[in-house]
């Protein structure tokens, strides 16, 4: 099966670990991961005003990219996924939006509009809808058995969970269950769908570190060792802040449960 | 109401697409926020002070760039007026602006270490800067 991919600026510096293991486990789950030709930055954060239109064109053109060659569009970061995701939506069921964004397309090389066609698929739900936990159990060669991990949603896999339709928005289970599926243990927290502070690191620290304290002290109370994430700004803040247990992105729990960590 | 906060409204009620009128005034959308402590106006007050047209004073506050666009009062909130779009739409009001972005890029060195997210830095652009 091949599938589009869109890595995202951060993947290619301060997340390597994120796309590499990320590209090692498709591999031997049979999926072949075709980078997007040229792709920009997504811009971080989808800014939710109807007439921001020049900030959204780089998700427009990966999506169109990979209509364009009749393959989902994968990505891994949550920030990438959760902007492109409602990119997407928007050009679906905004039209003066989708106009005024194709207008801006007119001026490509290969002029071709764009109306939201793409299937815009987060990693974890290829590896649930395309590869299937059950395949993914019957893969691990390493089973992390006895471990218990603490799935770190966040804000952005979710929400909006109208648009993002990534799982049910107050309890999830898509993380859960890919824990289970490489044979460790998932901890259940209350803080699991709740915001690490994001961006608010720059602009006021003092407020990531609440919010990050509150996420990684919630988890580690609850017994979980390690945490895991998908976002690497969640992953900044909670171990910038001081989490007391690790935290770690899934893709290399999943390389690692494959036997395919070590290149 | 004069009729310049008439035109703010309408304006930012344009932009994020948010009908004030739908709050019954229930405060989910407060009691969840994650950044509530940091806030001067909370998200019920952002809802209500559009819609009464006391515009600029929100403009002033600080408020505006609390919010962290995290959407849990969004998706929340039992009558869909979705707050977080109305701040990040006052915020945009304000930065748009000319001069007036919150983030300059000379600023960015003072506020990153080695490991800092490219992520980071471009949705704080993003946020607080046009």
């Amino acid at each position: 099966m091949k599938v589009s991919y869109f890595p995202g600026c951060t993947l290619r510096t301060k997340a390597k670990e994120l796309d590499l293991y990320a590209r090692r486990s498709a591999e031997v789950l049979g999926i072949e991961l075709c980078e997007i030709e040229d792709w920009q930055c997504c811009g971080g954060v989808f800014v939710s005003a109807k007439d921001e239109i020049a900030s959204k064109l780089s998700s427009v053109r990966a999506l169109r990219a990979a209509r364009d060659e009749n393959m989902p569009l994968v990505t891994v970061c949550s920030a990438c996924h959760n902007v492109i995701k409602q990119t997407n939506h928007a050009m679906q069921t905004d039209e003066t939006f989708a106009n005024r964004v194709n207008n801006y397309l007119a001026q490509d090389k290969t002029p071709t509009e764009y109306h939201g066609e793409t299937e815009v698929l987060h990693y974890l739900e290829m590896l649930r809808d395309m590869v299937g936990f059950d395949k993914i159990k019957a893969a691990v060669k390493n089973p992390l058995t006895g471990k218990k991990i603490a799935a770190y949603y966040g804000c952005l896999l979710l929400r909006p969970g109208n648009v993002m339709a990534f799982d049910d928005v107050e309890n999830p289970t898509i993380i859960e269950d890919f824990i289970r599926a490489i044979g460790a243990e998932p901890i259940i927290y209350a803080q699991r769908n709740e915001c690490c502070g994001g961006y608010i690191a720059l602009e006021d620290p003092a407020t990531a570190k609440k919010r990050s304290n509150a996420v990684s002290e919630n988890a580690a109370n609850c017994g979980a060792e390690m945490i895991v994430t998908a976002c690497p700004l969640c992953k900044y803040n909670l171990v910038k802040n001081g989490s007391s247990i690790p935290v770690i992105y899934f893709t290399e729990l999943l390389a690692e449960a494959l036997g395919v960590k070590e290149g | 109401m004069h009729n310049n906060s008439e035109k703010q409204k309408e304006q930012l009620l344009r932009m994020s697409g948010v009908n004030p009128l739908k709050c019954m005034k229930c405060g989910k959308c407060s009691a969840t926020c994650p950044s509530y402590d940091e806030m001067e106006y909370h998200p019920h007050q952002f809802v209500y002070m559009v819609e009464s047209g006391d515009i600029e004073t929100l403009r002033k506050s600080d408020s505006i760039y609390k919010c962290l666009t995290c959407f849990a009062c969004v998706d929340r909130c039992p009558r869909g007026v979705e707050p977080a779009k109305l701040i990040e739409a006052l915020r945009l009001s304000v930065i748009r602006e000319k001069g007036a972005n919150h983030l300059k890029a000379e600023d960015i060195p003072a506020l990153i270490d080695d490991d800092t997210p490219q992520q980071a830095v471009m949705s704080a652009f993003r946020k607080y800067s046009k």
